[in-house]
């Protein structure tokens, strides 16, 4: 059994990671939900073909690519041709526009949700299309969201791990280089489940008190 | 003539099919007519095309001597038709409430975001909305906790709230239970009563003939007979007018 010193070793030497974990999932995260949206909005509600195709390439590209394929591109291949980004600029970068693949598909679905009813009422009120979006699909359509989002955001957590491989030093980095200069395998990486597990359980829990409150106030 | 509404020739098909074969129509001021026939006649698509929600492919639609949905010889966008949209208030057979907000807020928002009322004025006449309707007692409520004959009344309300100058109702009690139709019967009796100009797509012939001024019964996209509402419906003269009244009657 290893002592308490080590312990307290292997959980300092982590918790310098969880910090740049935290970032990368928080900015990957915005920057996935919000061009996720902007996807979702220009494919479902323009009618340009252009436009539509444009969004579907993005979304077969992102989806049928590992992350990992994509980190390297955006790190290593950028920086063949003279465009260096640091590995948390990359980390952040890959995974929001990855995560945007995901996001654009559940706001979609959420606005596939909705009666068409819901926008003729709101046009025959008056309303301009853009109104019609903003004040009567939109709120519905975050509702119906708002799960598919908590678990993209658990996922989240968990696929930062893939950028400690672009060298972004995060929770998984430092397991990898603590483990090569003690090899305490077992305590290190058992330690980092717990630390993902730890980051990931609140999360969980607020999207299930979110869900509990909008499914209460639901029509 | 002082007509508020015109239709000339109006059409729509969808591919090769004929859903409206021209019609012609004209409404006063204050007038209120009913629109009957069988189901797939074009009656509900006749009211959809007045204000748009369904484009015609051919005609003219005038609501106080404007052109709806055509400006400079060009059809309008959705944004562009807005304004006219507004001038025409419309109750839809399944409601068509807005579940995320309140019964008020469903009735103040338009006067809100579309005409742009300050939020204390757009409740008050929300309130004063609901109060015609008889809904005052569910202003907080939200839509889910109303039955159907409240849901319709509130749409009602909803539609007023733009001051329209023409109601159009296509089948307002076609979805209800028939204990709720006379909830809702009552309160668009109460609004004929009040001189509102309106038309009403509706099964309901003997609610048609009391508070109609004119009848209209559509089959196969135009109009077979045309009348005042007791005429059309006590002594109908077209064979098909004759069998389809015959029939819903039984």
């Amino acid at each position: 059994m290893p002592g308490i010193e080590t312990l307290h070793f292997v959980l300092e030497g982590l918790l310098a990671g969880v910090g740049v974990t935290m970032l990368v999932t928080v900015c990957a995260l915005l920057i996935g939900t919000a061009f996720g949206f902007a996807l979702s909005l220009v494919r479902e509600f323009t009618r340009s073909r252009l436009i539509h195709f444009s969004v579907d390439a993005y979304l077969e590209f992102f989806r049928n690519i590992p992350a990992l394929t994509h980190l390297f591109i955006l790190y290593f291949g950028l920086a063949s041709i003279g465009l260096r980004l640091s590995a948390l600029t990359a980390a952040v970068l890959g995974l929001g526009l990855i995560g945007a693949a995901s996001t654009c598909d559940i706001f979609r679905a959420g606005f596939r949700a909705l009666p068409r009813g819901q926008t003729e009422a709101a046009l025959a009120a008056g309303f301009t299309p853009w109104q019609t979006i903003q004040f009567i699909l939109m709120p519905q359509a975050m509702r119906v969201a708002l799960p598919g989002l908590g678990n993209f955001a658990v996922q989240l957590v968990k696929d930062t791990s893939v950028v400690s491989a672009i060298a972004a030093p995060e929770i998984m980095f430092y397991a990898r280089s603590m483990v090569t200069s003690s090899f305490q395998t077992t305590l290190i990486y058992t330690t980092a489940a717990v630390l993902y597990l730890l980051l990931s359980l609140p999360l969980m829990q607020g999207v299930r008190l979110l869900e509990r409150h909008y499914g209460r106030t639901k029509g | 003539m002082d007509a508020l509404l015109r239709v000339t020739g109006l059409r729509k098909a969808y591919g090769p099919v004929e859903v409206l074969k021209g019609i012609d129509l004209s409404v006063r001021p204050g007038e209120k007519i009913a629109l009957i026939g069988p189901s797939g006649s074009g009656k509900s698509t006749c009211l959809r095309c007045l204000n748009f929600l369904e484009k015609p492919s051919a005609g003219q639609i005038f609501l106080d001597e404007e052109e709806i949905g055509v400006r400079n010889g060009r059809p309008m966008s959705d944004r562009e038709l807005a304004p006219q949209r507004s001038e025409m208030g419309m109750v839809f057979q399944l409601f068509n409430l807005w579940p995320h907000l309140t019964v008020t807020e469903n009735v103040a928002i338009a006067a809100r975001k579309v005409r742009g009322l300050p939020a204390k004025e757009a409740r008050e006449l929300a309130l004063e909305m609901l109060a015609k309707v008889h809904m005052t007692h569910r202003a907080d409520a939200s839509p889910a906790e109303l039955s159907g004959g409240q849901q319709q009344r509130v749409a009602i309300a909803r539609a007023l709230s733009q001051k329209p100058k023409l109601m159009l109702f296509d089948e307002p009690t076609s979805a209800l239970d028939p204990e709720l139709v006379h909830e809702v019967l009552k309160v668009i009796e109460e609004l004929a009563a009040e001189g509102r100009t309106m038309l009403i797509v509706t099964h309901e012939i003997a609610f048609a003939r009391d508070v109609a001024d004119r009848v209209l019964f559509l089959d196969g996209g135009v109009i077979v007979e045309e009348g005042p509402a007791r005429n059309v419906i006590s002594h109908p003269r077209e064979p098909r007018t004759q069998s389809f009244l015959k029939q819903i009657r039984h």
